[in-house]
Order: C-alpha cells, then structure tokens, then sequence
C-alpha cells in the first residue's frame, strides 16, 4: 500500500489496516521543495514505529535528481527492507543503486541486508525487463508502474487495460525467469471498486503475486480475489499429501482420484497452500 | 553555529509545525501549543531540546504548534527546521 512520505498521520496509521506491504513514497507524492522533510520523516518513522511484521518498503528518487543518494542513506541506515526504485529502465541502473546500497551498508554493518525493488514504467523498461530482474542478487521484485507507462507509449489507460497487456504479460514472464515477485501498478478510482475487482482478477490471472493499492479499502478485494476457496485449498491439501506419501513409497507417479498427479500440479497446489497461508485462511500447523 | 529563520511541517493531524528563530538568550526557548499540553507537554519539550541538542544548536527560540505528533515526527521536523536554518544538512 503506497502512503505519502509527507503525511505522518498516515505513516502511523497505515499498519492498522493489514497490508502486507507498506511502501512509503519519497517520489512522485512529495513536492521538490518538501523532499527534505519527508526523507526526515520517513528515517524516522522507520527507526520508531513498531510495524510488526508489515515488509517496509520506501520509494525513492532516482539517482539523476539530487535527492536519490541521500534518500537511499536514509532508508538503508533506517534498516528498510525493500528499496524501490522509480522508473527503471536499464540493467546498469540497479547496479548503480546496489553500489550505493552497498557503500552505506558497509559504513553500518549490515551488508547484504537490503532488498530491491524495480518498477518498470517505460516503453524501454519493459523490453529490459529480464536484464533489470536479474541485475542484482538484491532484487525481490519487478512491478508495472503503469501511468508513467501509457503516457510513455502515448496512450492512455483503460478500464479493460488493454494498453497493459504486453507489458503485464512481459513482467510476469521475467520475474517468473529471474525467480522474483511481480507485482501489478495500482488503480486510481476508489469509487469503481468493481472496474478495481476485475483488474484484481486479471492480474492474478496473469500470474502476478500481488497488486499495488492506493488505499486501505482496497485491501479486502485484493484479498478476496487472491484467497484461495475452501475447496481449491482442500483439493491442494490432498495433492501434496498424496506426493509425501509416494515420496515416502519411493513412487514418482501417484494417482488422486482417478487422476495422474504430475509436477505442473504439484506446483500449482503448493502456490494454493502459500497464498492460503499468506491471505491467513490457514496456517502452517493446519497441514502437520 | 549561525541559524535563520525557518520551519518544517504542518498543521495537519499527527503532525507538528516546528518555528525556529535565532535568539540571544542561553539556551532553547520553547513556546509550545498542543492540544495534548497538559499531558504531554513536557515529553514534547524534552524531544525537541534533545533532538537541537543532538545536532549542536542552542541559542534559538522554537515555536512548536502539535497536532498530536509521535516522538518520531516531532524529530524529522525539529530536524528539518533545524538544517533548513543552519544550512547543513544531516546526510554525507
């Protein structure tokens, strides 16, 4: 969930809500003439504010302006977890951030701590895409920053988003390659939540891991859709038990319900067991 | 350590105005208005004498206006306040 870096009636609040993900913004959100203030208040809030097990993560601005250096002091010395950087759009610019994240890191003691975080909202981005993806061992995820990227390819968004469609399919496929997240952008209109469920049901359709938000009532949808239903999780329950036992027998092929049980499905019904746990309708001890 | 006239933040819930002036007097002087004065009036003095303190400064005059601030806000604007009136900034 994006929160202004600017607003720190938001920055304290924003864990009540249940997001997975807290991304406080130093970019787009804060005026030049208050990227000082925020930047103070984000090392801050980030040094106090108990955000339990909440991933912190913190846009910053790019290395070009004169607020990137100092925005990326800031948060790694904060002890952020995930830095994500804006409008990506080539492998040598993550490196360029990792060897900055680096040199802080040393300064601290903390070497290798911190996680990057690309999005990718250019024409230029998106044919890089696997390059950025795999430009550094630091990078946990690519993400589609889509405004940015429909002015870049003069056009504009959609509610059917098909102006996205190459560059959400390009994202999955190289984070999937490079063995990282991809999340999708975000959707602006709080007053269409049901334009904002089907985009939700889109990406997961694709195969994004998640999606960007702008405001804690869009938690519950992204929730909703990406909760596996009762009887998905019960028939993955049954998969992956029924591979433990041929493991066990010392068996490669099994058969449930009639049905042979291959590797595509043992993976999907094990991404079904992972959401399950990550949406909080089941928990690790429900599978001993 | 010369200082100017500035300021940070807002008056904005959760948030808190920090004014800072340079000053002859020894020491901070604080003139503080918060809704929360009577409770937390002093704990908001002792962050903002502590956080002046932590970068070198004395000898100013701090008008703070709270809307009820955490600790940790109150320090990003003391301290925004505080290198927008020295100049020097608190980053390599």
């Amino acid at each position: 969930m994006f929160v202004p870096g600017n607003n720190p009636g938001m920055m304290q609040d924003a864990f009540i809500y249940g997001p997975d993900s807290i991304m406080l913004d130093l970019e787009d959100s804060v005026t030049m003439a208050e990227k000082d203030t925020a930047r103070l208040l984000v090392y801050n809030a980030l040094k106090s504010i108990d955000y339990g097990n909440t991933e912190m993560v913190v846009r910053i601005n790019p290395l070009s302006t004169p607020y990137g250096k100092k925005d990326i002091e800031a948060v790694v010395k904060a002890g952020v977890d995930v830095i994500r950087m804006p409008k990506t759009e080539t492998a040598e610019e993550v490196v360029e951030v990792e060897r900055e994240i680096e040199k802080v890191e040393k300064e601290i003691g903390c070497l290798g701590r911190t996680q990057i975080m690309a999005a990718i909202e250019s024409a230029l981005g998106v044919v890089n895409a696997y390059a950025i993806a795999t430009a550094s061992k630091r990078m946990m995820g690519i993400a589609l920053g889509a405004e940015d990227y429909s002015a870049n390819l003069k056009t504009q968004r959609t509610p059917g988003g098909a102006e996205l469609l190459l560059a959400r399919e390009t994202i999955v496929v190289a984070a999937r390659a490079a063995g990282i997240a991809a999340l999708d952008t975000v959707y602006s209109n709080l007053n269409d939540m049901e334009t904002f469920r089907k985009e939700v049901e889109l990406i997961k359709t694709l195969g994004f891991d998640g999606k960007s938000i702008i405001n804690p009532r869009q938690i519950e949808v992204v929730n909703e859709v990406f909760t596996p239903s009762e009887k998905a999780i019960e028939k993955s329950k049954t998969i992956l038990a029924a591979i433990k036992e041929a493991e066990q027998r010392g068996s490669g092929v099994i058969a449930v319900n009639g049905k042979m049980i291959d590797r595509p499905v043992v993976l999907r019904a094990q991404r079904t067991i992972d959401l399950a746990i990550a949406s909080g309708v089941l928990t690790k001890e429900d599978l001993q | 350590m010369e200082v100017k006239n500035a300021s940070a933040g807002t008056l904005e819930s959760g948030d808190i105005l920090i004014q800072i002036f340079p000053s002859e007097a020894e020491g901070v002087q604080i003139d503080l208005n918060s809704t929360v004065a009577y409770q937390f009036g002093e704990q908001i003095k002792t962050v903002i004498t502590e956080t002046l303190s932590g970068l070198g400064i004395d000898h100013v005059a701090i008008k703070a206006t709270d809307k009820g601030a955490l600790d940790c806000t109150i320090r990003a604007r003391v301290t925004a306040a505080a290198v927008r009136a020295t100049g020097k900034d608190v980053w390599a």
